[in-house]
């Protein structure tokens, strides 16, 4: 038996899970106090490192976190009286720290719940501000992960396959435009947190569809950087339960990724949704997802909004226990709202999806040539290859041939790319055979 | 990766005294804390062993064992599903949580098999037979 707390790469790995922890409150904290992320992140780090050289000797102290904290707090200092940061800075930091000090000198033991609403706070700030539309999405998305996902740079270069040099450089330019756009750190609050919300749920959602159908790379699915995701969604939904789409986005990823190891083939390749072994489905999750989702519509007296609407979808499939038993219109009815408030060509693809279910590929294929002409849709290899599977349905063959060959040109993934071939040369084979009778 | 953290029984445990105020009070924080972080998925407490049974293989046949059990230390008082990193993460919440009891006690971290963990085993033969007993049970449910 070993302690856990023991030395060399054992220890390097505990101080890696602190981090991982604690990481993310810090650099709130410090960031609410010298009003500069860049600057908080430096110093949280630089208390990383004193970490390291000290925790070998001292161990792990009972509250890394404080420990931690206070250490940020004395390089701030040090380097404020040393005149090393700008003037600015240094003002900002004078103060902030001796409100600080003054604030903890004389703390009672009731300030502990007030201690805790300041943490949450503190990380919505800083949600808030990584997610800030000052920054590109692709910088919010890395100062996310990195700030509050505790992800280090070469894991996000790695999850976006993305070389770590240019997250590098993404993260340091976002920290700069922060700066220099001098964004506030604060938790928006009425008309402005309604109109800012969306960014945040945008940029957690856009990683939890890298990992769920991953655009680029050989791999199908990246189930880690869907647990990032679904990590900060459920992290989100305890910091604002009164908001209704945060538990809609939460339930939506809960639900999607119960089917996440039912969706890959032993061979990597993907499993489309009615072809799943719905025993593999993640009972737990599933159970999650529909309670976040029951949650978000008490929260919803006035109308469902899209998460919260896509979740309700996700909820009809993990409610049936086999294809056939799929309510397919009520994901109709669903997608009407979903189209009506989104007005996306995307969403009326999948309607028309969830329509030939209902009620026969003709009417589908009615809806779906509808849309050939959508610019938005040039260049989406799931119209053709939607459309494919609805003539195949209707014994056009040649014409799915045609429509499946044009999807697999059009998609970067190297997976789906090869289901999509192998579709086609089924059809190429069965060719010759008499065309089934249409339905 | 995902844990199953056990708490382990002890003798006030398996008598049924049932957790003091503070106690309860500290623990409730705890599991706020853990939710607040994203890292607790499930979690219950059990009832003593008195109140369980055991069903025991051998062959084709089954023996019922009605609680309580004795090997106290062995039994299982309560238990979460943490989702997290690492192993060493998960060590890292767990030491954070109060002494769930009165006296001494221990709490075991078990990491819970994902798919890809049976990797191999898994072969496309096995996959398509678990496919056939599934669709046979649909229909079955279907008549």
């Amino acid at each position: 038996m070993s302690a856990s707390t023991g030395s060399g790469p054992e220890l390097r790995r505990t101080i890696d899970a602190v981090w991982r922890i604690e990481s993310p409150r810090l650099i709130a904290g410090l960031t609410r106090m010298v009003r500069d992320v860049g600057f908080a992140e430096d110093l949280a780090q630089d208390a990383l490192v004193v970490a390291l050289e000290k925790w070998p000797q001292s161990g792990v102290p009972d509250n890394p976190g404080a420990w931690l904290m206070a250490t940020a707090k004395h390089r701030a200092i040090d380097l404020f009286r040393r005149g090393e940061t700008l003037q600015e800075k240094q003002e900002l930091i004078a103060h902030r720290l001796e409100q600080d000090l003054a604030d903890s000198a004389s703390a009672d033991p009731t300030t502990e719940a007030a201690a805790a609403a300041q943490v949450g706070d503190d990380l919505l700030g800083l949600i808030f501000m990584c997610c800030h539309p000052v920054l590109a999405i692709e910088a919010r998305v890395a100062l996310t992960l990195r700030l509050l996902g505790g992800l280090t740079t070469d894991e996000i270069a790695r999850a976006f396959l993305t070389p770590r040099a240019t997250v590098q450089q993404r993260i340091v330019r976002a920290k700069r435009t922060l700066s220099a756009a001098r964004v506030p750190f604060e938790v928006p609050a009425g008309d402005e947190l309604a109109e800012r919300l969306p960014a945040v749920l945008g940029v957690i959602y856009l990683v939890f569809n890298e990992g769920y159908s991953a655009t680029a790379g050989s791999d199908w699915t990246r189930p880690e950087l869907c647990e990032d995701a679904l990590r900060l969604g459920r992290i989100l939904a305890e910091l604002m339960p009164r908001d209704a789409e945060v538990h809609g986005l939460t339930a939506l990823m809960e639900l999607q990724a119960s089917r996440l190891r039912a969706r890959r083939g032993p061979d990597g390749a993907p499993v489309l949704l009615l072809d799943q072994d719905r025993s593999r489905w993640d009972l737990l999750l599933i159970g999650r997802g529909l309670k976040a989702l029951d949650r978000a519509e008490a929260l919803s007296p006035g109308g469902l909004g899209p998460y919260t609407l896509q979740a309700a979808i996700a909820a009809c499939h993990a409610r049936a226990r086999a294809p056939e038993l799929t309510d397919w219109e009520r994901i109709v009815a669903l997608y009407d709202g979903l189209a009506a408030l989104t007005g996306s060509p995307v969403v009326e693809l999948n309607r028309a999806v969830a329509v030939a279910m209902a009620f026969g590929p003709a009417a589908g294929l009615e809806l779906v040539d509808a849309l050939v002409d959508a610019r938005e849709l040039s260049g989406y290899h799931l119209l053709p290859s939607v459309r494919a599977d609805l003539l195949e349905r209707l014994g056009r063959r040649e014409e799915a041939y045609t429509e499946l060959t044009r999807a697999a040109g059009m998609t970067d993934n190297e997976q789906e790319r090869v289901l999509l071939l192998e579709r086609a040369a089924g059809l190429a084979r069965d060719a010759p055979a008499p065309p089934p009778p249409s339905r | 990766m995902r844990f199953m953290v056990m708490v382990k029984a002890t003798q006030d445990s398996e008598q049924g005294a049932l957790p003091r105020e503070e106690m309860l009070s500290a623990m409730g924080s705890y599991n706020e804390e853990l939710a607040k972080a994203g890292v607790m998925l499930a979690g219950e407490g059990l009832q003593p062993s008195s109140k369980g049974a055991r069903v025991q293989f051998s062959g084709a046949s089954r023996t019922v064992v009605d609680g309580p059990f004795a090997e106290t230390k062995e039994l299982v008082a309560g238990f979460w599903i943490f989702q997290t990193k690492s192993l060493e993460e998960c060590i890292e919440w767990v030491k954070r949580c109060p002494n769930p009891m009165p006296g001494p006690s221990e709490i075991e971290i078990r990491q819970v098999f994902e798919a890809e963990d049976f990797g191999e085993q898994f072969t496309p033969e096995l996959q398509e037979r678990a496919e056939q007993i599934y669709e046979q049970v649909n229909k079955n449910a279907g008549q």
